[in-house]
């Protein structure tokens, strides 16, 4: 272990431990963890993680001491062949040290959290056995998702970016023999591994953005960062648009855009902690980081940028239609999720960098807020459930103990009716049942619609005044994407919590443990305070400060009442709309939503995401299983294994053979060494007595034949 | 006794040793036989181990000769030459590495006539080892056929129901393509007078220009190698005797089918059609590269639509040397040394997949895949361990099968040779297509519901014997992914040197 750069004071030669701290609590976990009581799994991956938050806290602290200057620490040597040079390389500067912070900070509070979520989940499931695996992931998660934002090229970068989506495949499909409901099936693991595809899909992008950015920008052969930036300077601007473009792709796959959103929905069925930490706070950001750190190439092609920012925007838009729609409590918010990272990509395609990390941020500590709220609420339906289903239970007859046996492959299904309690509908009055919870939310939402002063407020305004600035095209998409989203936080607020309960399990509803509330509390703060990191006044451009060490000092923009009005108004003004619906008159039980008679066909297309996925099966999906199983079956075995190598090849070889040796040639002295070959092949077939005679024996003969002709022939000639 | 003691000789021909003491045992005695014959194999790791000591990976050249004049009679000069450089030295090792992790597998796998098992399985070292090392082509064409005699019994006695059928055709179809290959050897050894390949190359250059052998000979020459060398790797579209050779053997076979013989075809076009026809090769190479990524396409289209887990593995093989063959004929460092070490990585990984796949049938005689399902549940070692060898083989970064496949792609992309990045790519799809087939497999397998299997046999998980046979696996396919620079040390100065004779 060297520094690359010298003369720097400061914890650099910790950056490694981003990695290895996670990697360690897995390694204990993964051998002892069988061993140990859940609490203490926990508490070991919890520390790993924390202090992998440690090390980010002492890495960002020495960035500052070197007035952010950039850091490199080189590990090791990776793949050194030809031109190609690539290291385990860690670039420490004010970007990495920011997504190292929100990684590890909001990570290590989801760990705690999952510490109390995971222990009620695998019993709901009769699987106690697998608490520790899900720690495990997690700190795999967290090394991965290190190796990502620390790494000094796109290809160490690339580790990160797939380990990551490694990671999410595992955790979506946690309970993969189960679907959402606990009901023994094939849905969560379609749902990862559909996760994982669709990544690649991005992941194909990125490789070619790669590929070009190594042969095409003069002769720097490089995936360094610095030294990309350096060659793309003078390089042909086709070239950038086209890398710039390819990793667009990998970004969509990402970061859920459009068209490569459709897995994050599915990726609903993984524990509510993942959907957290990796579906809203960190992993889906990649994306917005990875163009915040080619900011010089994205930046330097105006083209691609306008593109970007029309992905995002739109997606923002469509995302949050569909959010309107949807009666998951999950679904709602991974829609939102999609949307929100629309915001993110947008703004970073605009150029505006600080406003679109800002926004990660931000929206890193209200969704992942939401989220676990969320999985509090799911829970403490649960918890409901349970209760008044075995208080009923109890009044018949004591319920025998199962066996393992019997429950084999069947998780929540103790009840015949399957219970869904993620469902809204099934919701209703919660804020009396679960108070914490409760507040916890409307501070989540409050920070999501974007009201003043919560911490959404001032990073979504921070985009839309970039917007009206420079794309009154994306200005308008998104803020209209605004106040839907205003709306749909408010639909969701007043099913969830407000007017009667729908189920016996919302009126039964049960408050979660502190280990769960305290860590959203947390978050509740960042999600109340965070835009002091930003705030758009002369001297508190704190992170646009930070980031220009990075990203070239940008002058921050004053707040611009305009447009800080309009959204908020328009805020103010969905929710109302959303009470007027939703909440004046509450939702009974089995009632349709109310929405559906006046927007008929369109609510029809919100409620069924707009068919998109019925659409890629129609036209990706189904006809490349057609393809392959018609090359698999038709040409591959039937037409080239058995008509062409079969009928074709064999028959006529058999054909001549007969001609060729039986009639035209004299055997004897042949003879004695084909039935010697003959009998060789007998003694194998000894057993089984279906030999396919003459076959081999007929065959040698020939090639013997075919040497001594060809040898005599070049000696003699 | 000189001759004996030469490194490499004894290297090649050391399991000759276990195969004298296997003979003259009781063939009831099956543990003894066993013993004796994993004994022999570990000790040529070891031997193997030794020569790696002295190799010198800095040197280019051939290193640790061993060099006898032969048969020389009527101007022929036929040698019994072994040597190693940096193009054989992985393959090599991977040799002796993969046979004695084979014939752990068959502990409790074959129990029918282990004596003759074990005989055929030591031969058959003694002939990869043999191709791999010797530099005469007249030794070499005679280890290259010595290998499908060992290998054609394995799979005719102890393979699956169509075992003589599967047997028959893959001795066949090889031999025909040895054939070809056959004529070109005597053709060569005739006009330059000898049979040794350095003196060989010596004398080549002088009969190109002299225009002793004329441009559309050698191209002709390169054809009937390439005849020869595209049956064994296969290449699309002569891959059609894989699926049948892969699914009858049994489980060892198919582990050094796909993992080492495989590579002979792959390591025939680097030893011989790239340094024998220098010109042929780059004329080929843009037409090799559209074979290859044909092969990448068709390989994992066709490997998603399998229903036997072995036929998805064995047609996942078609698309993975395509990728090998692209990164030879890509004809730049970074895309050769990326094939060789894609050599080293399919023997890992997808040894590592025949290895479980065979261990799971051992309990349930099938391999079906819709009949498993959940299997992960009941067995989590042996989910967790084939979860790492899927990984491996759809190229997740930080495992070996990425480093061999990004070097390659990367190569491919920029090769002055194939003249266009379109066949990388397109073949980079072919990234995409091995996660929808790998991941088909494992999902089926291992997630979801219990299926009829898993639901009624009573499944063990790994023991320790399985787990020790597939561990020092893993740590390759770790070690490679996270730390390729001494595998790269040992073949870069042998890839420069060859690349820097071919006329780009």
């Amino acid at each position: 272990m060297h520094l690359s750069e010298t003369a720097s004071s400061g914890f650099f030669f910790l950056a490694p431990w981003l990695v290895f701290a996670p990697l360690a609590g897995l390694l204990i976990n993964a051998i002892f963890g069988r061993r140990f009581s859940e609490r203490t799994v926990g508490t070991i991956a919890s520390l790993a993680s924390g202090a992998a938050f440690v090390v980010s806290v002492l890495l960002a602290y020495s960035v500052s001491l070197n007035h952010g200057e950039v850091m490199r620490w080189r590990l090791a040597e990776w793949i050194h062949i030809g031109a190609l040079n690539l290291d385990w390389t860690f670039r420490i500067d004010s970007l990495s040290t920011t997504m190292m912070l929100v990684v590890s900070g909001v990570g290590t509070l989801i760990h705690i959290y999952a510490i109390g979520y995971m222990h009620e989940d695998v019993r709901f499931k009769h699987e106690e056995g697998r608490f520790n695996r899900f720690f495990i992931y997690l700190n795999l998660f967290i090394a991965a998702m290190m190796i990502l934002v620390s790494g000094d090229s796109y290809m160490m970068l690339f580790v990160g970016w797939e380990g990551v989506g490694l990671c999410s495949f595992l955790l979506i499909g946690f309970w993969y023999e189960f679907d959402t409901l606990g009901r023994s099936s094939w849905a969560n693991s379609n749902a990862a591994k559909k996760a994982f595809i669709v990544n690649r899909v991005g992941d194909f992008g990125f490789l070619i953005a790669g590929f070009l950015m190594f042969w095409y920008l003069g002769d720097s052969h490089s995936f360094q960062f610095d030294a990309v930036f350096e060659a793309a300077r003078t390089a042909p601007k086709e070239i950038i648009i086209a890398i710039t473009l390819f990793m667009l792709i990998g970004v969509a796959g990402k970061s859920a855009q459009i068209p490569l959103y459709i897995w994050l929905p599915d990726a609903m069925a993984g524990p509510t902690p993942v959907s957290a930490l990796i579906h809203a706070a960190t992993m889906v950001t990649a994306g917005v980081y990875l163009i915040t750190r080619s900011a010089p190439l994205y930046s330097s092609v105006p083209e691609a940028q306008y593109i970007v920012a029309m992905v995002g925007a739109i997606t923002a838009l469509f995302a949050a239609t569909i959010a309107v729609g949807q009666y998951d409590i999950k679904k709602v918010l991974a829609y939102s999720t999609i949307s929100q990272l629309g915001f993110m990509v947008a703004a970073v395609g605009m150029g505006a960098y600080v406003a679109g990390m800002f926004h990660l941020m931000t929206h890193a500590f209200f969704k992942a807020l939401l989220f676990l709220a969320a999985g509090s609420v799911i829970l403490g339906l649960e918890r409901g459930h349970h209760a008044h289903a075995h208080h009923a239970a109890h009044d018949e007859k004591p319920k025998a103990k199962k066996t393992k046996k019997e429950e084999h492959g069947h998780g929540g299904e103790d009840h015949g009716e399957v219970f869904d309690p993620g469902d809204m509908r099934n919701m209703g009055g919660l804020r009396k049942t679960m108070p914490v919870t409760f507040w916890l939310y409307i501070i989540g939402t409050l920070a999501l619609a974007g009201i003043f002063p919560f911490a959404g407020f001032w990073s979504k305004d921070e985009i839309l005044l970039d917007a009206s600035l420079h794309y009154p095209v994306v200005y308008w998409l998104l803020t209209i994407a605004a106040f839907f989203t205003a709306f749909y936080m408010g639909r969701q607020i007043w099913m969830v919590f407000f007017g009667e309960a729908r189920s016996d399990a919302a009126k039964h509803a049960e408050e979660s443990p502190k280990v769960m509330t305290v860590p959203l509390m947390v978050l509740a703060v960042l999600s109340v305070a965070g835009g002091a990191l930003n705030l758009p006044f002369e001297g508190f451009h704190n992170l646009g400060h930070w980031l220009g060490h990075t990203l070239g000092e940008v002058e921050g923009l004053p707040l611009n009442l305009q447009v800080a009005g309009i959204s908020t108004a328009l805020a103010l003004i969905a929710i109302l709309i959303s009470w007027f619906i939703y909440g004046r008159n509450s939702l009974k039980a089995g009632q349709v939503d109310p929405l559906k008679k006046p927007l008929g066909f369109v609510f029809t297309g919100m409620e069924n995401k707009w068919f998109v996925d019925e659409g890629y099966f129609a036209l990706i999906i189904n006809p490349f299983k057609k393809a392959s199983a018609f090359l698999a079956d038709v040409i591959d075995w039937r037409f080239w294994h058995d008509f062409v190598h079969e009928t074709i090849i064999l028959g006529a070889y058999n054909w001549i053979s007969n001609i060729a040796l039986n009639e035209y040639t004299d055997q004897k002295g042949i003879d004695a060494f084909a039935n010697w070959l003959g009998s060789a092949t007998q003694w194998i077939s000894g057993i089984m007595r279906k030999i396919q005679n003459g076959f081999v024996r007929s065959y040698a003969l020939s090639v013997l034949m075919g040497v001594v002709l060809i040898l005599g022939y070049l000696i003699f000639k | 006794m000189e001759f004996l003691l030469q490194p490499l000789t004894l290297l090649t021909f050391f399991p000759l040793v276990g195969v004298l003491v296997i003979l003259f045992m009781n063939s009831e005695s099956k543990a003894a036989i066993r013993w004796v014959a994993l004994v022999t194999s570990l000790i040529t790791l070891g031997i193997s181990l030794w020569v790696l000591t002295m190799f010198t990976a800095s040197n280019p050249d051939l290193q640790l000769e061993a060099k006898y004049a032969w048969i020389t009679v009527a101007g022929w000069n036929i040698y019994y030459y072994l040597a190693v450089d940096g193009l054989s030295i992985l393959l090599v090792l991977l040799t002796a590495f993969l046979t004695p992790i084979s014939l752990l597998s068959t502990w409790t796998a074959v129990e029918e006539r282990v004596k003759d098992f074990m005989i055929f399985f030591l031969l058959l070292e003694v002939g990869m080892m043999g191709v791999f090392l010797a530099q005469d082509l007249f030794l070499f064409y005679i280890f290259w056929e010595f290998t499908l005699v060992p290998m054609y019994f394995l799979i005719g006695l102890w393979g699956g129901p169509r075992r003589v059928y599967a047997a028959v055709k893959f001795f066949l179809y090889t031999m025909a393509g040895s054939i070809l290959m056959l004529i070109a050897i005597l053709f060569l050894g005739i006009k330059t007078a000898t049979f040794n390949i350095p003196d060989m190359l010596a004398l080549l250059p002088g009969l190109y220009s002299a225009g002793t052998i004329t441009v559309g000979t050698q191209m002709l020459l390169f054809i009937a190698f390439a005849a020869a060398f595209a049956i064994k790797v296969p290449m699309w579209p002569l891959h059609s005797w894989l699926p049948d050779a892969h699914v009858e053997a049994p489980t060892a076979g198919s582990v050094i089918l796909a993992g080492v013989l495989l590579k002979m075809g792959t390591y025939g076009f680097l030893r011989f059609n790239m340094q024998l026809f220098p010109n042929a090769t780059v004329t080929a190479a843009p037409y090799i590269a559209l074979l290859a990524t044909i092969g990448i396409i068709y390989g994992a289209a066709v490997s998603y639509a399998q229903q036997d887990v072995k036929k998805l593995v064995a047609y996942s093989s078609v698309s993975h040397l395509g990728f090998v063959m692209l990164g030879l004929f890509a004809l730049n460092p970074e895309g050769v040394a990326g094939a060789i070490l894609q050599m080293i990585n399919h023997g890992l990984s997808t040894g590592a997949l025949f290895l479980l796949i065979g261990m799971v049938y051992e309990q349930t005689h099938t391999r079906e895949i819709k009949v498993y399902g959940g299997l992960w549940k009941i067995m989590p070692i042996f989910g967790t361990i084939m979860l790492i060898a899927s990984l491996s083989s759809m190229g997740l970064p930080g495992l070996n099968g990425f480093v061999g496949e990004f070097t390659i792609l990367l190569g491919a992309f920029g090769s002055k040779a194939i003249g266009n990045p379109w066949f990388a790519g397109i073949s980079a799809i072919g990234v995409i297509m091995a996660a929808v087939y790998i991941l088909y497999m494992f999902q089926k397998v291992f997630l979801g519901p219990a299926g009829e299997i898993t639901h009624h046999h009573e499944l063990k998980d790994l023991n320790w014997r399985e787990i020790i046979t597939v561990l020092p696996l893993l740590v390759f396919i770790f070690w490679i992914g996270l730390y390729p620079a001494p595998f790269f040390n040992l073949l870069a100065p042998a890839v420069e040197k060859l690349l820097s004779a071919l006329p780009l």
